[in-house]
């Protein structure tokens, strides 16, 4: 074994192997993977059960399943999403393998601990699906838990709760490991202000993760607590208050959306420049406006509440600070759009993808703001409109931003190259699925049609059909897509050290990297955009070499 | 005003403005890709910051966001304000339909009739899990919570038969839960109202 083998063939700890060295490894890369293989078995099942549903709404009445079904589908399809796929998704994944290597460390700051998070990970996977096959079956209460429905119900609330408690668990260690990493691992001549943007999107997201997320635990083991003990917090009928329940419910989970997309965010801070070769734009502008959606994103909650029978001045309150969360988005945006003025931009499937995120990204913020005003609120919330608007966030934003990531450290990760044309091909078609798909509800919910309905007036039914229409076109882009990375494992073109002309320090490992990252000691730019260097080094080589 | 025209002109100013901040976004950046393809431009330009642009983009965005919030609000307190002389109707949500009680004890279930050219007061409750009662031709939408007396008004303008839907989950026929609003002449309502419940 020399130091220049990658991590593949260095179990770390050394003595383990077989199997063990993955299932008992310490290295952040390796679990990093083991991370993209559970998380992305949960994506694609939900996927699926997205497709079911919307496939059970493209014509009135029964289509293909009951109503306790499909209330138990959406259930489902909303637990594994985020709790399962967008919550941990590019943490989990890139973060766990990129972070330690962009601070010029060897692993993060609590490697066993990193393990035991993958575990909790695991096991709180495993008690999901172990909760759909006993008992009275799985909750048909939405992901939301909302009492008093979730604790009257008969369904298995309280071991799906108990699931969501883990994976809670799981992401704030994850969280307080980063934090620690950042702070205590980064390379000693790294300053703040020399760190790449997506580890700073990873330590706002960290912070946030850590603060917030016990809030929900509490508010899961007292859901628990009243089903088992009638302890009569929520219910009404004993003199409890189902709105503390929302409030609580939503003080994690209004953050928790910031943990989806601001890792997204980082992602593509990090592929508009390299593929524009060209510095970020307003570099520290982007650092505070990740702060600043964390910090102000833990305040604005209740803007889920608007219509809950709450005071008005709350309303007006929560309006007033959702309205402020938005600018520091909206910067981002103009960012990224600058940093290509005068650039040197090269088109890959990265970078469509990265544009793809900027437009369906704009599109879910630019919604959020109907959303935000409390007149406007009123009439959409609950509606189609919302889950479209949510969709553009999280799915066009944070789930293209995982399928850009996945484009952009693919070669990195395994050593390989996939082949570009059929990427385009998928990243197209999903986008233009995409907008199939959501515009149509975006149109629903205007016109007045709920969310969480298995049936609905004859109104709406060219909408829903479109829309699941939309879904077909989508999942084939999507399928497209896994299916050409996963060819790229029996391509096998070997992909350089650094296939992008990247600045920052991941390009500067071998692909894969070696299980201590770095052979020598890594050499920390000033600024970590700089890319003057990288073009003339270029331009002395006469050119660059074709890409697949 | 009325009401609906408040939310609706709120409606009109947001999407009005993120359309064109949409269509700004999009066309400068396809054209800042075609445009600067490294093929037609090899060698990209250092800049890295510029003060005065991101104090501008920072500081228009922060107006026109609270410009937002104060049409917002606007048309949320028209929502919010009922007239004097609105009628009062009791609304009972319950797993899954809605009961409608008048003044008269008059008691109806998932059909709310009132007479044109009244303001109309609900006062809404839930006799068992979380419900709302959304009406979306006048833009209301209000939880029904156990316990805890809630409100939404309309202004009954125009003759005519409007849909009621439960937007807050409650089960498992959730979306059955819908009734109709009939708007009818004054008389014809007296008459109604008089009528023994059938």
């Amino acid at each position: 074994m020399t130091a220049t083998q990658s991590f593949y063939h260095t179990p770390a700890p050394p003595h383990l192997t077989g199997m063990k060295a993955w299932l008992l490894t310490h290295d952040h890369k390796r679990l990093g993977l083991m991370y993209l293989g559970a998380i992305f078995f949960w994506f694609v099942l939900a996927m699926f059960l997205g497709l079911l549903l919307r496939t059970e709404l493209m014509s009135q009445g029964k289509t293909i399943m009951d109503a306790a079904t499909y209330n138990a589908t959406f259930t489902l399809h909303g637990v594994i999403m985020i709790f399962l796929f967008v919550i941990p998704g590019i943490p989990a994944i890139f973060g766990n393998f990129f972070l330690p290597i962009q601070l010029g460390t060897d692993d993060v700051f609590f490697p066993r601990l990193n393990l035991f998070s993958w575990y909790l990970f695991m096991f709180g996977g495993l008690f999901a699906i172990i909760s759909l096959f006993v008992g009275d079956g799985f909750p048909d209460t939405g992901w939301t838990f909302y009492v008093p429905f979730s604790v009257q119900n008969s369904a298995n609330v309280g071991l799906t709760v108990t699931a969501a408690f883990i994976l809670g668990m799981s992401s704030m260690l994850t969280g307080l490991n980063f934090v620690t990493t950042f702070h205590r691992m980064r390379d000693k001549s790294m300053g703040l202000m020399q760190i790449p943007l997506f580890a700073w999107s990873l330590y706002a997201t960290a912070w946030v993760q850590i603060l917030a997320t016990p809030v929900i635990s509490i508010t899961f083991v007292l859901i628990v607590l009243e089903r088992f003990f009638h302890i009569g917090l929520f219910d009404p009928d004993k003199g409890g208050d189902p709105l503390l329940y929302q409030h609580l419910f939503w003080m994690y989970s209004h953050p928790a959306v910031y943990v989806m997309i601001i890792p997204g965010m980082g992602v593509i801070s990090e592929i508009i420049p390299i593929f524009s070769r060209k510095s970020i734009f307003g570099y520290k502008a982007i650092v505070w406006s990740s702060m600043a959606i964390a910090i102000a994103g833990s305040l604005v909650w209740a803007h889920h509440m608007f219509t809950s029978g709450m005071s008005d001045v709350s309303v007006f309150v929560f309006s007033l600070l959702t309205y402020l969360v938005a600018i520091p988005s909206a910067v981002k945006v103009f960012s990224w759009v600058s940093t290509m003025y005068k650039g040197s931009i090269e088109m890959t499937p990265p970078l469509l993808l990265a544009l793809i995120f900027i437009f369906l990204f704009s599109i879910g913020g630019l919604t959020g703001l109907v959303l935000g005003a409390a007149g406007t609120n009123i009439h959409v919330h609950d509606t189609q409109f919302v889950v479209a608007h949510f969709h553009f966030v999280m799915f066009g934003g944070t789930g293209f931003a995982f399928f850009a990531a996945l484009h952009f450290w693919w070669p990195k990760m395994f050593g390989i190259m996939y082949r570009f044309k059929p990427a385009y091909i998928g990243a197209s078609l999903t986008g233009i699925g995409f907008m199939f798909h959501y515009v149509p509800m975006l149109i629903l919910g205007l016109e007045g049609m709920p969310r969480r309905y298995y049936d609905y007036l004859p109104q709406y039914e060219t909408g829903n059909f479109l829309a699941g229409f939309g879904g077909y076109l989508l999942i084939i882009g999507m399928v497209t897509m896994f299916v050409n990375l996963l060819l790229s494992f029996k391509q096998r073109m070997p992909a350089p050290v650094d296939p992008w002309g990247g600045t920052t320090l991941e390009w500067t490992v071998p692909s894969p990297p070696p299980v201590h990252n770095f052979l020598h000691k890594p050499q920390i730019a000033d600024f970590p955009y700089d890319f003057t260097g990288v073009t003339e080094q270029l331009l002395q080589r006469g050119g660059e070499g074709p890409l697949p | 005003m009325t009401p609906v025209q408040g939310v609706d002109q709120a409606f009109w100013y947001i999407l009005g403005i993120s359309v064109v901040l949409l269509f700004g976004i999009t066309v400068v950046m396809v054209y800042f890709v075609v445009k600067y393809r490294r093929s037609k431009h090899p060698v990209a330009s250092d800049i890295r910051d510029n003060y005065k642009l991101e104090i501008i983009w920072t500081i228009v965005p922060t107006l026109i966001a609270l410009s937002m919030f104060v049409i917002g609000w606007s048309s949320y307190v028209g929502l919010r304000t009922v007239p004097k002389d609105a009628m009062e109707v009791e609304v009972l949500a319950q797993q899954y339909s809605w009961l409608f009680v008048y003044n008269n004890d008059k008691e109806t279930e998932n059909e709310l009739v009132v007479p044109v050219g009244r303001a109309v007061k609900l006062n809404i409750s839930s006799l068992d899990v979380l419900h709302s009662f959304y009406l979306p031709a006048f833009r209301i939408k209000v939880d029904a919570v156990k316990g805890m007396p809630t409100y939404a008004w309309f202004f009954a303008d125009q003759l005519g038969e409007y849909d009621i839907q439960c937007t807050e989950y409650c089960g498992v026929d959730h979306s059955a839960m819908v009734a109709k609003l009939k708007i009818i002449p004054e008389k014809e309502f007296a008459a109604w109202l008089e009528k023994e419940s059938d």
